[in-house]
Formats: structure tokens, C-alpha cells, sequence
């Protein structure tokens, strides 16, 4: 009886299941240890730069009070003191500047939403009794440059929010009957301009209420 | 593999095998954050950090490193010099950071890293990775300076943020602008083919002058 030649099976030189996976994960737990050294080294610079940016913008858009104080939104109430074991960051916050006898004198409120390109997001201050603009300043905006990266630039446009009247109204530019709650949009950006006021309606709509029970209730 | 010398694996990255110029390779940064001088350099020295990076510990661990799962570990080798690069240009210069957005991030998926990874350091000592990765990297940043450098100067009338021609300069903000990249990429690779076919023509010329010389001898 003949036999067929059996075949030769070809060496495996694949590697193991085993190393395979001890390969992928020292290589994470290595990848994770590096990260976490890096982290804790750059974290403390990166949130000193995001604070001193934060500072600067309250500062400018509440034109320079002595001080100010954070305030947070805890169920539908402004507090300036966080409850016991709570995270600054899960909270909404508004800012809120003092003078140098500790009177308040306006509040800043953060908004964003869609401009043209991307999220415009802005931070204004007012003061509560009035509804009259302190200041505004864009804080972060992917509008395209040269024409609506003017609403960070321009400073005929810019000027308007230190003296115009809360909600706004966008009007084309000189065709404005004088009314304090007009703003005069810039040629060549007016779906950005449009923008910047709808977010600050959108924000003074949804905060003033909040501001004006806080600024009244004498929590602070 | 073809051997080279260390002088060959340095320098062919940085010119006759630029990434973006001739292998045309990373062309999304090129295009996407070249719009000034100073972004394309904090690209060009991330990506030159990642890089370097990379093949340095792909080319120690090649041996350690299965041939099945070696792909899934380069790119966690690069993702993590990604993300340590991520890190140190938000806490050193958080204005360029916040300018570059998700292009650092999408450094992991830069093709021109992963593919000096295959096809250079997985196969070489770490000396001749590196040097390879130096001038690659080097030619990336290169390339990039070269579309920067002109975007900023029509699309700003300046250069790393220094005014060049004074108040009555109208800007060409197209330059700034995507359809500006996709310009100045082309009028840059025009010029490269235009340069290398000129060389190549005036070194056919030189042959033919030569062989006829000899033959008249």
C-alpha cells in the first residue's frame, strides 16, 4: 500500500497570541505612564494661561473693576460659593466686578453660537439696573480673515458695545435712527456682526434674569 | 533594501525626496495651517518632534515589536509623541496652539510619519532612523516655511507678523484662505518639476557633449 507523501508544514514564525498581547499592552501602560508625566508637568502652565486670559477679558469687558468674583449657576441660582465637594467646572459661571468700595458695577456673561465658519463665543459686561454695555470682546472665532474676523478687529465696531443698550438690534451701517439699542454691522462681515448680537441677546435673555434676582437678593 | 550612506539618509528627506514636494506626502498641513509663517513653523517643529520621536523608539524596539500588531504600535508610539507635542504647545505658546486647533492632534495621521516608521526605521539601526527622521522632518518644515512664507507675504503684506510694504498694501486675502494653499502649493511644484526636468534635460545635454567629444577623439 502506497502512501502519499504527507506535506510539509511550513515553520510558524507568527508570533503567539501571548506576545502579541503583552506587546500592545506594555506598550499602552508605557504610552500612559509618559502622558501622565507630561500632563502633570504642562497642566499647571495651561490652566495659569487660560486664568490670566479669563482675568484680562473680565477685566476688559467690565472696564478694569478693583475685583471681581466668579459666580456659579446652582440649580437655576447664581451662588458665589460652590456647595461642598463640587467641581468649579461643572457649573456655568458669570463674573461679576466690583469697585474699590466693593460695590458691584456690571456683570460679564460668556455666549456662543454658530457664526459663519465655526462657534463665535464672546464675553460681554452690563450693568443689571440699566442693560447698558460695558464692553464686549470676542474670545474664540474661526471667522474667515479679512472680512469676518472684522468683529475682532474692528474698532468703529467694537466701540458700539461700551455704550450701546441691551438687546441689541443689528442695523446697516448708517441706516441707524440713533435708538441706543442699534448696532451698526460691518460691510463684508454682516453674517458674523449678526452673530456677535444674537449671542449676546441669546445671553442677556437667558442670564439677566438670574443677574437681576442675584444683584437683588442680597446673596452676596 | 538599498544601501545607503548616513549623508544619503539625511539629506534625501530634506530635498530629493522632500515629503510634501516630491513624495507629496502630508499635503493636509501643508494646505491647512500654512496661512502664516509662525503656524507653519510650530506645525514644522511638532511634526519634526513626532517624528524623531517615532523613529527613535520604533527603531530601538523593532526587534520586540511582532510583525502582526506592528502597525497598531507605531501609530500608539506617534499618538503619544503626538499628544506629549499637543501638550507642550499649549503650555508654551498657547496663542499658536489655539491658531492650529485639531492639526496637532491630526498628526497621528500624518502618512509621511507612519511611512518612514515601515519602511525606514522598523528596518534600520537607531543612528540611520534618525538621521532619516531629521532630515524628513526637516523637509516638512521646509516645505511648509516655503507655502507659509508666501501666504503671509501676498495674504498679509507680512512676514512672521513684521509689516513688509507699509499702510498702502491691499492684502490678496485669497492667500489666506484654502483656495490660496491649493495655489501655492501648485505654483511651488511647478517650480520643483520645472527645476528637476531642467537638470535632468542639462544633464542629457552634458552626456550627448561628452559622448560626442569622445567620439571625435
Amino acid at each position: 500500500m502506497s502512501h502519499a507523501p504527507t506535506d510539509t508544514v511550513p515553520a510558524d514564525d507568527s508570533a503567539s497570541s501571548f506576545s502579541i498581547i503583552a506587546t500592545l499592552a506594555i506598550a499602552g501602560m508605557l504610552a500612559g505612564l509618559l502622558l501622565v508625566v507630561v500632563y502633570e508637568a504642562t497642566q499647571p502652565r495651561i490652566l495659569a494661561y487660560r486664568e490670566k486670559m479669563m482675568r484680562e477679558a473680565v477685566g476688559l469687558v467690565l472696564q478694569e473693576p478693583a475685583s471681581f468674583a466668579t459666580l456659579y449657576l446652582v440649580d437655576g441660582t447664581l451662588l458665589s460659593d460652590l456647595p461642598e465637594g463640587a467641581n468649579a467646572k461643572d457649573f456655568e459661571r458669570v463674573f461679576v466686578g466690583y469697585d474699590a468700595h466693593n460695590n458691584p458695577v456690571g456683570f460679564a456673561v460668556m455666549h456662543n453660537r454658530a457664526g459663519f465658519q465655526d462657534q463665535v463665543k464672546v464675553i460681554f459686561g452690563y450693568h443689571p439696573e440699566t442693560g447698558g454695555l460695558m464692553g464686549m470682546k470676542v474670545l474664540e472665532s474661526k471667522e474667515t480673515p479679512g472680512l469676518g474676523d472684522a468683529i475682532e478687529k474692528n474698532k468703529e465696531f467694537l466701540s458700539q458695545f461700551s455704550t450701546a443698550l441691551l438687546p441689541l438690534t443689528g442695523v446697516k451701517k448708517g441706516a441707524g435712527k440713533g435708538d441706543l439699542h442699534e448696532i451698526d454691522m460691518i460691510t463684508g462681515a454682516t453674517i458674523s456682526s449678526r452673530a456677535v448680537i444674537r449671542i449676546m441677546n441669546e445671553a442677556f435673555e437667558r442670564w439677566d434674569p438670574l443677574i437681576q434676582a442675584y444683584d437683588h437678593g442680597g446673596s452676596h | 533594501m538599498r544601501e545607503t550612506t548616513a549623508k544619503q539618509d539625511l539629506f534625501r528627506g530634506i530635498w530629493k525626496e522632500n515629503p510634501v514636494l516630491i513624495q507629496m506626502l502630508g499635503l493636509c498641513p501643508a494646505l491647512a495651517v500654512t496661512n502664516s509663517v509662525e503656524n507653519a513653523l510650530a506645525m514644522g517643529v511638532a511634526t519634526f518632534f513626532v517624528l524623531c520621536g517615532s523613529s527613535l523608539f520604533v527603531s530601538l524596539l523593532k526587534r520586540f515589536i511582532p510583525g502582526e500588531v506592528r502597525i497598531s504600535t507605531y501609530i500608539m508610539i506617534i499618538a503619544t509623541f503626538v499628544t506629549v507635542a499637543d501638550m507642550g504647545l499649549e503650555a508654551s505658546v498657547p496663542v499658536v496652539h489655539k491658531k492650529l486647533g485639531a492639526f496637532i492632534a491630526l498628526i497621528v495621521v500624518n502618512c509621511m510619519i507612519l511611512g518612514r516608521q515601515e519602511a525606514f526605521a522598523s528596518k534600520r539601526p537607531v543612528g540611520r532612523a534618525l538621521l532619516d527622521a531629521v532630515g524628513s522632518g526637516a523637509g516638512f518644515m521646509i516645505a511648509l516655511l516655503m507655502m507659509g512664507g508666501v501666504r503671509e507675504i501676498l495674504g498679509m503684506g507680512s512676514f512672521l507678523n513684521i509689516p513688509l510694504f507699509g499702510d498702502n498694501y491691499e492684502p490678496w486675502v485669497v492667500m489666506i484662505l484654502p483656495p490660496g494653499g491649493f495655489l501655492t502649493l501648485g505654483f511651488w511644484l511647478l517650480g520643483m518639476n520645472w527645476w528637476t526636468e531642467r537638470k535632468k534635460h542639462k544633464q542629457k545635454e552634458l552626456a550627448a557633449e561628452e559622448s560626442g567629444e569622445r567620439r571625435a577623439a
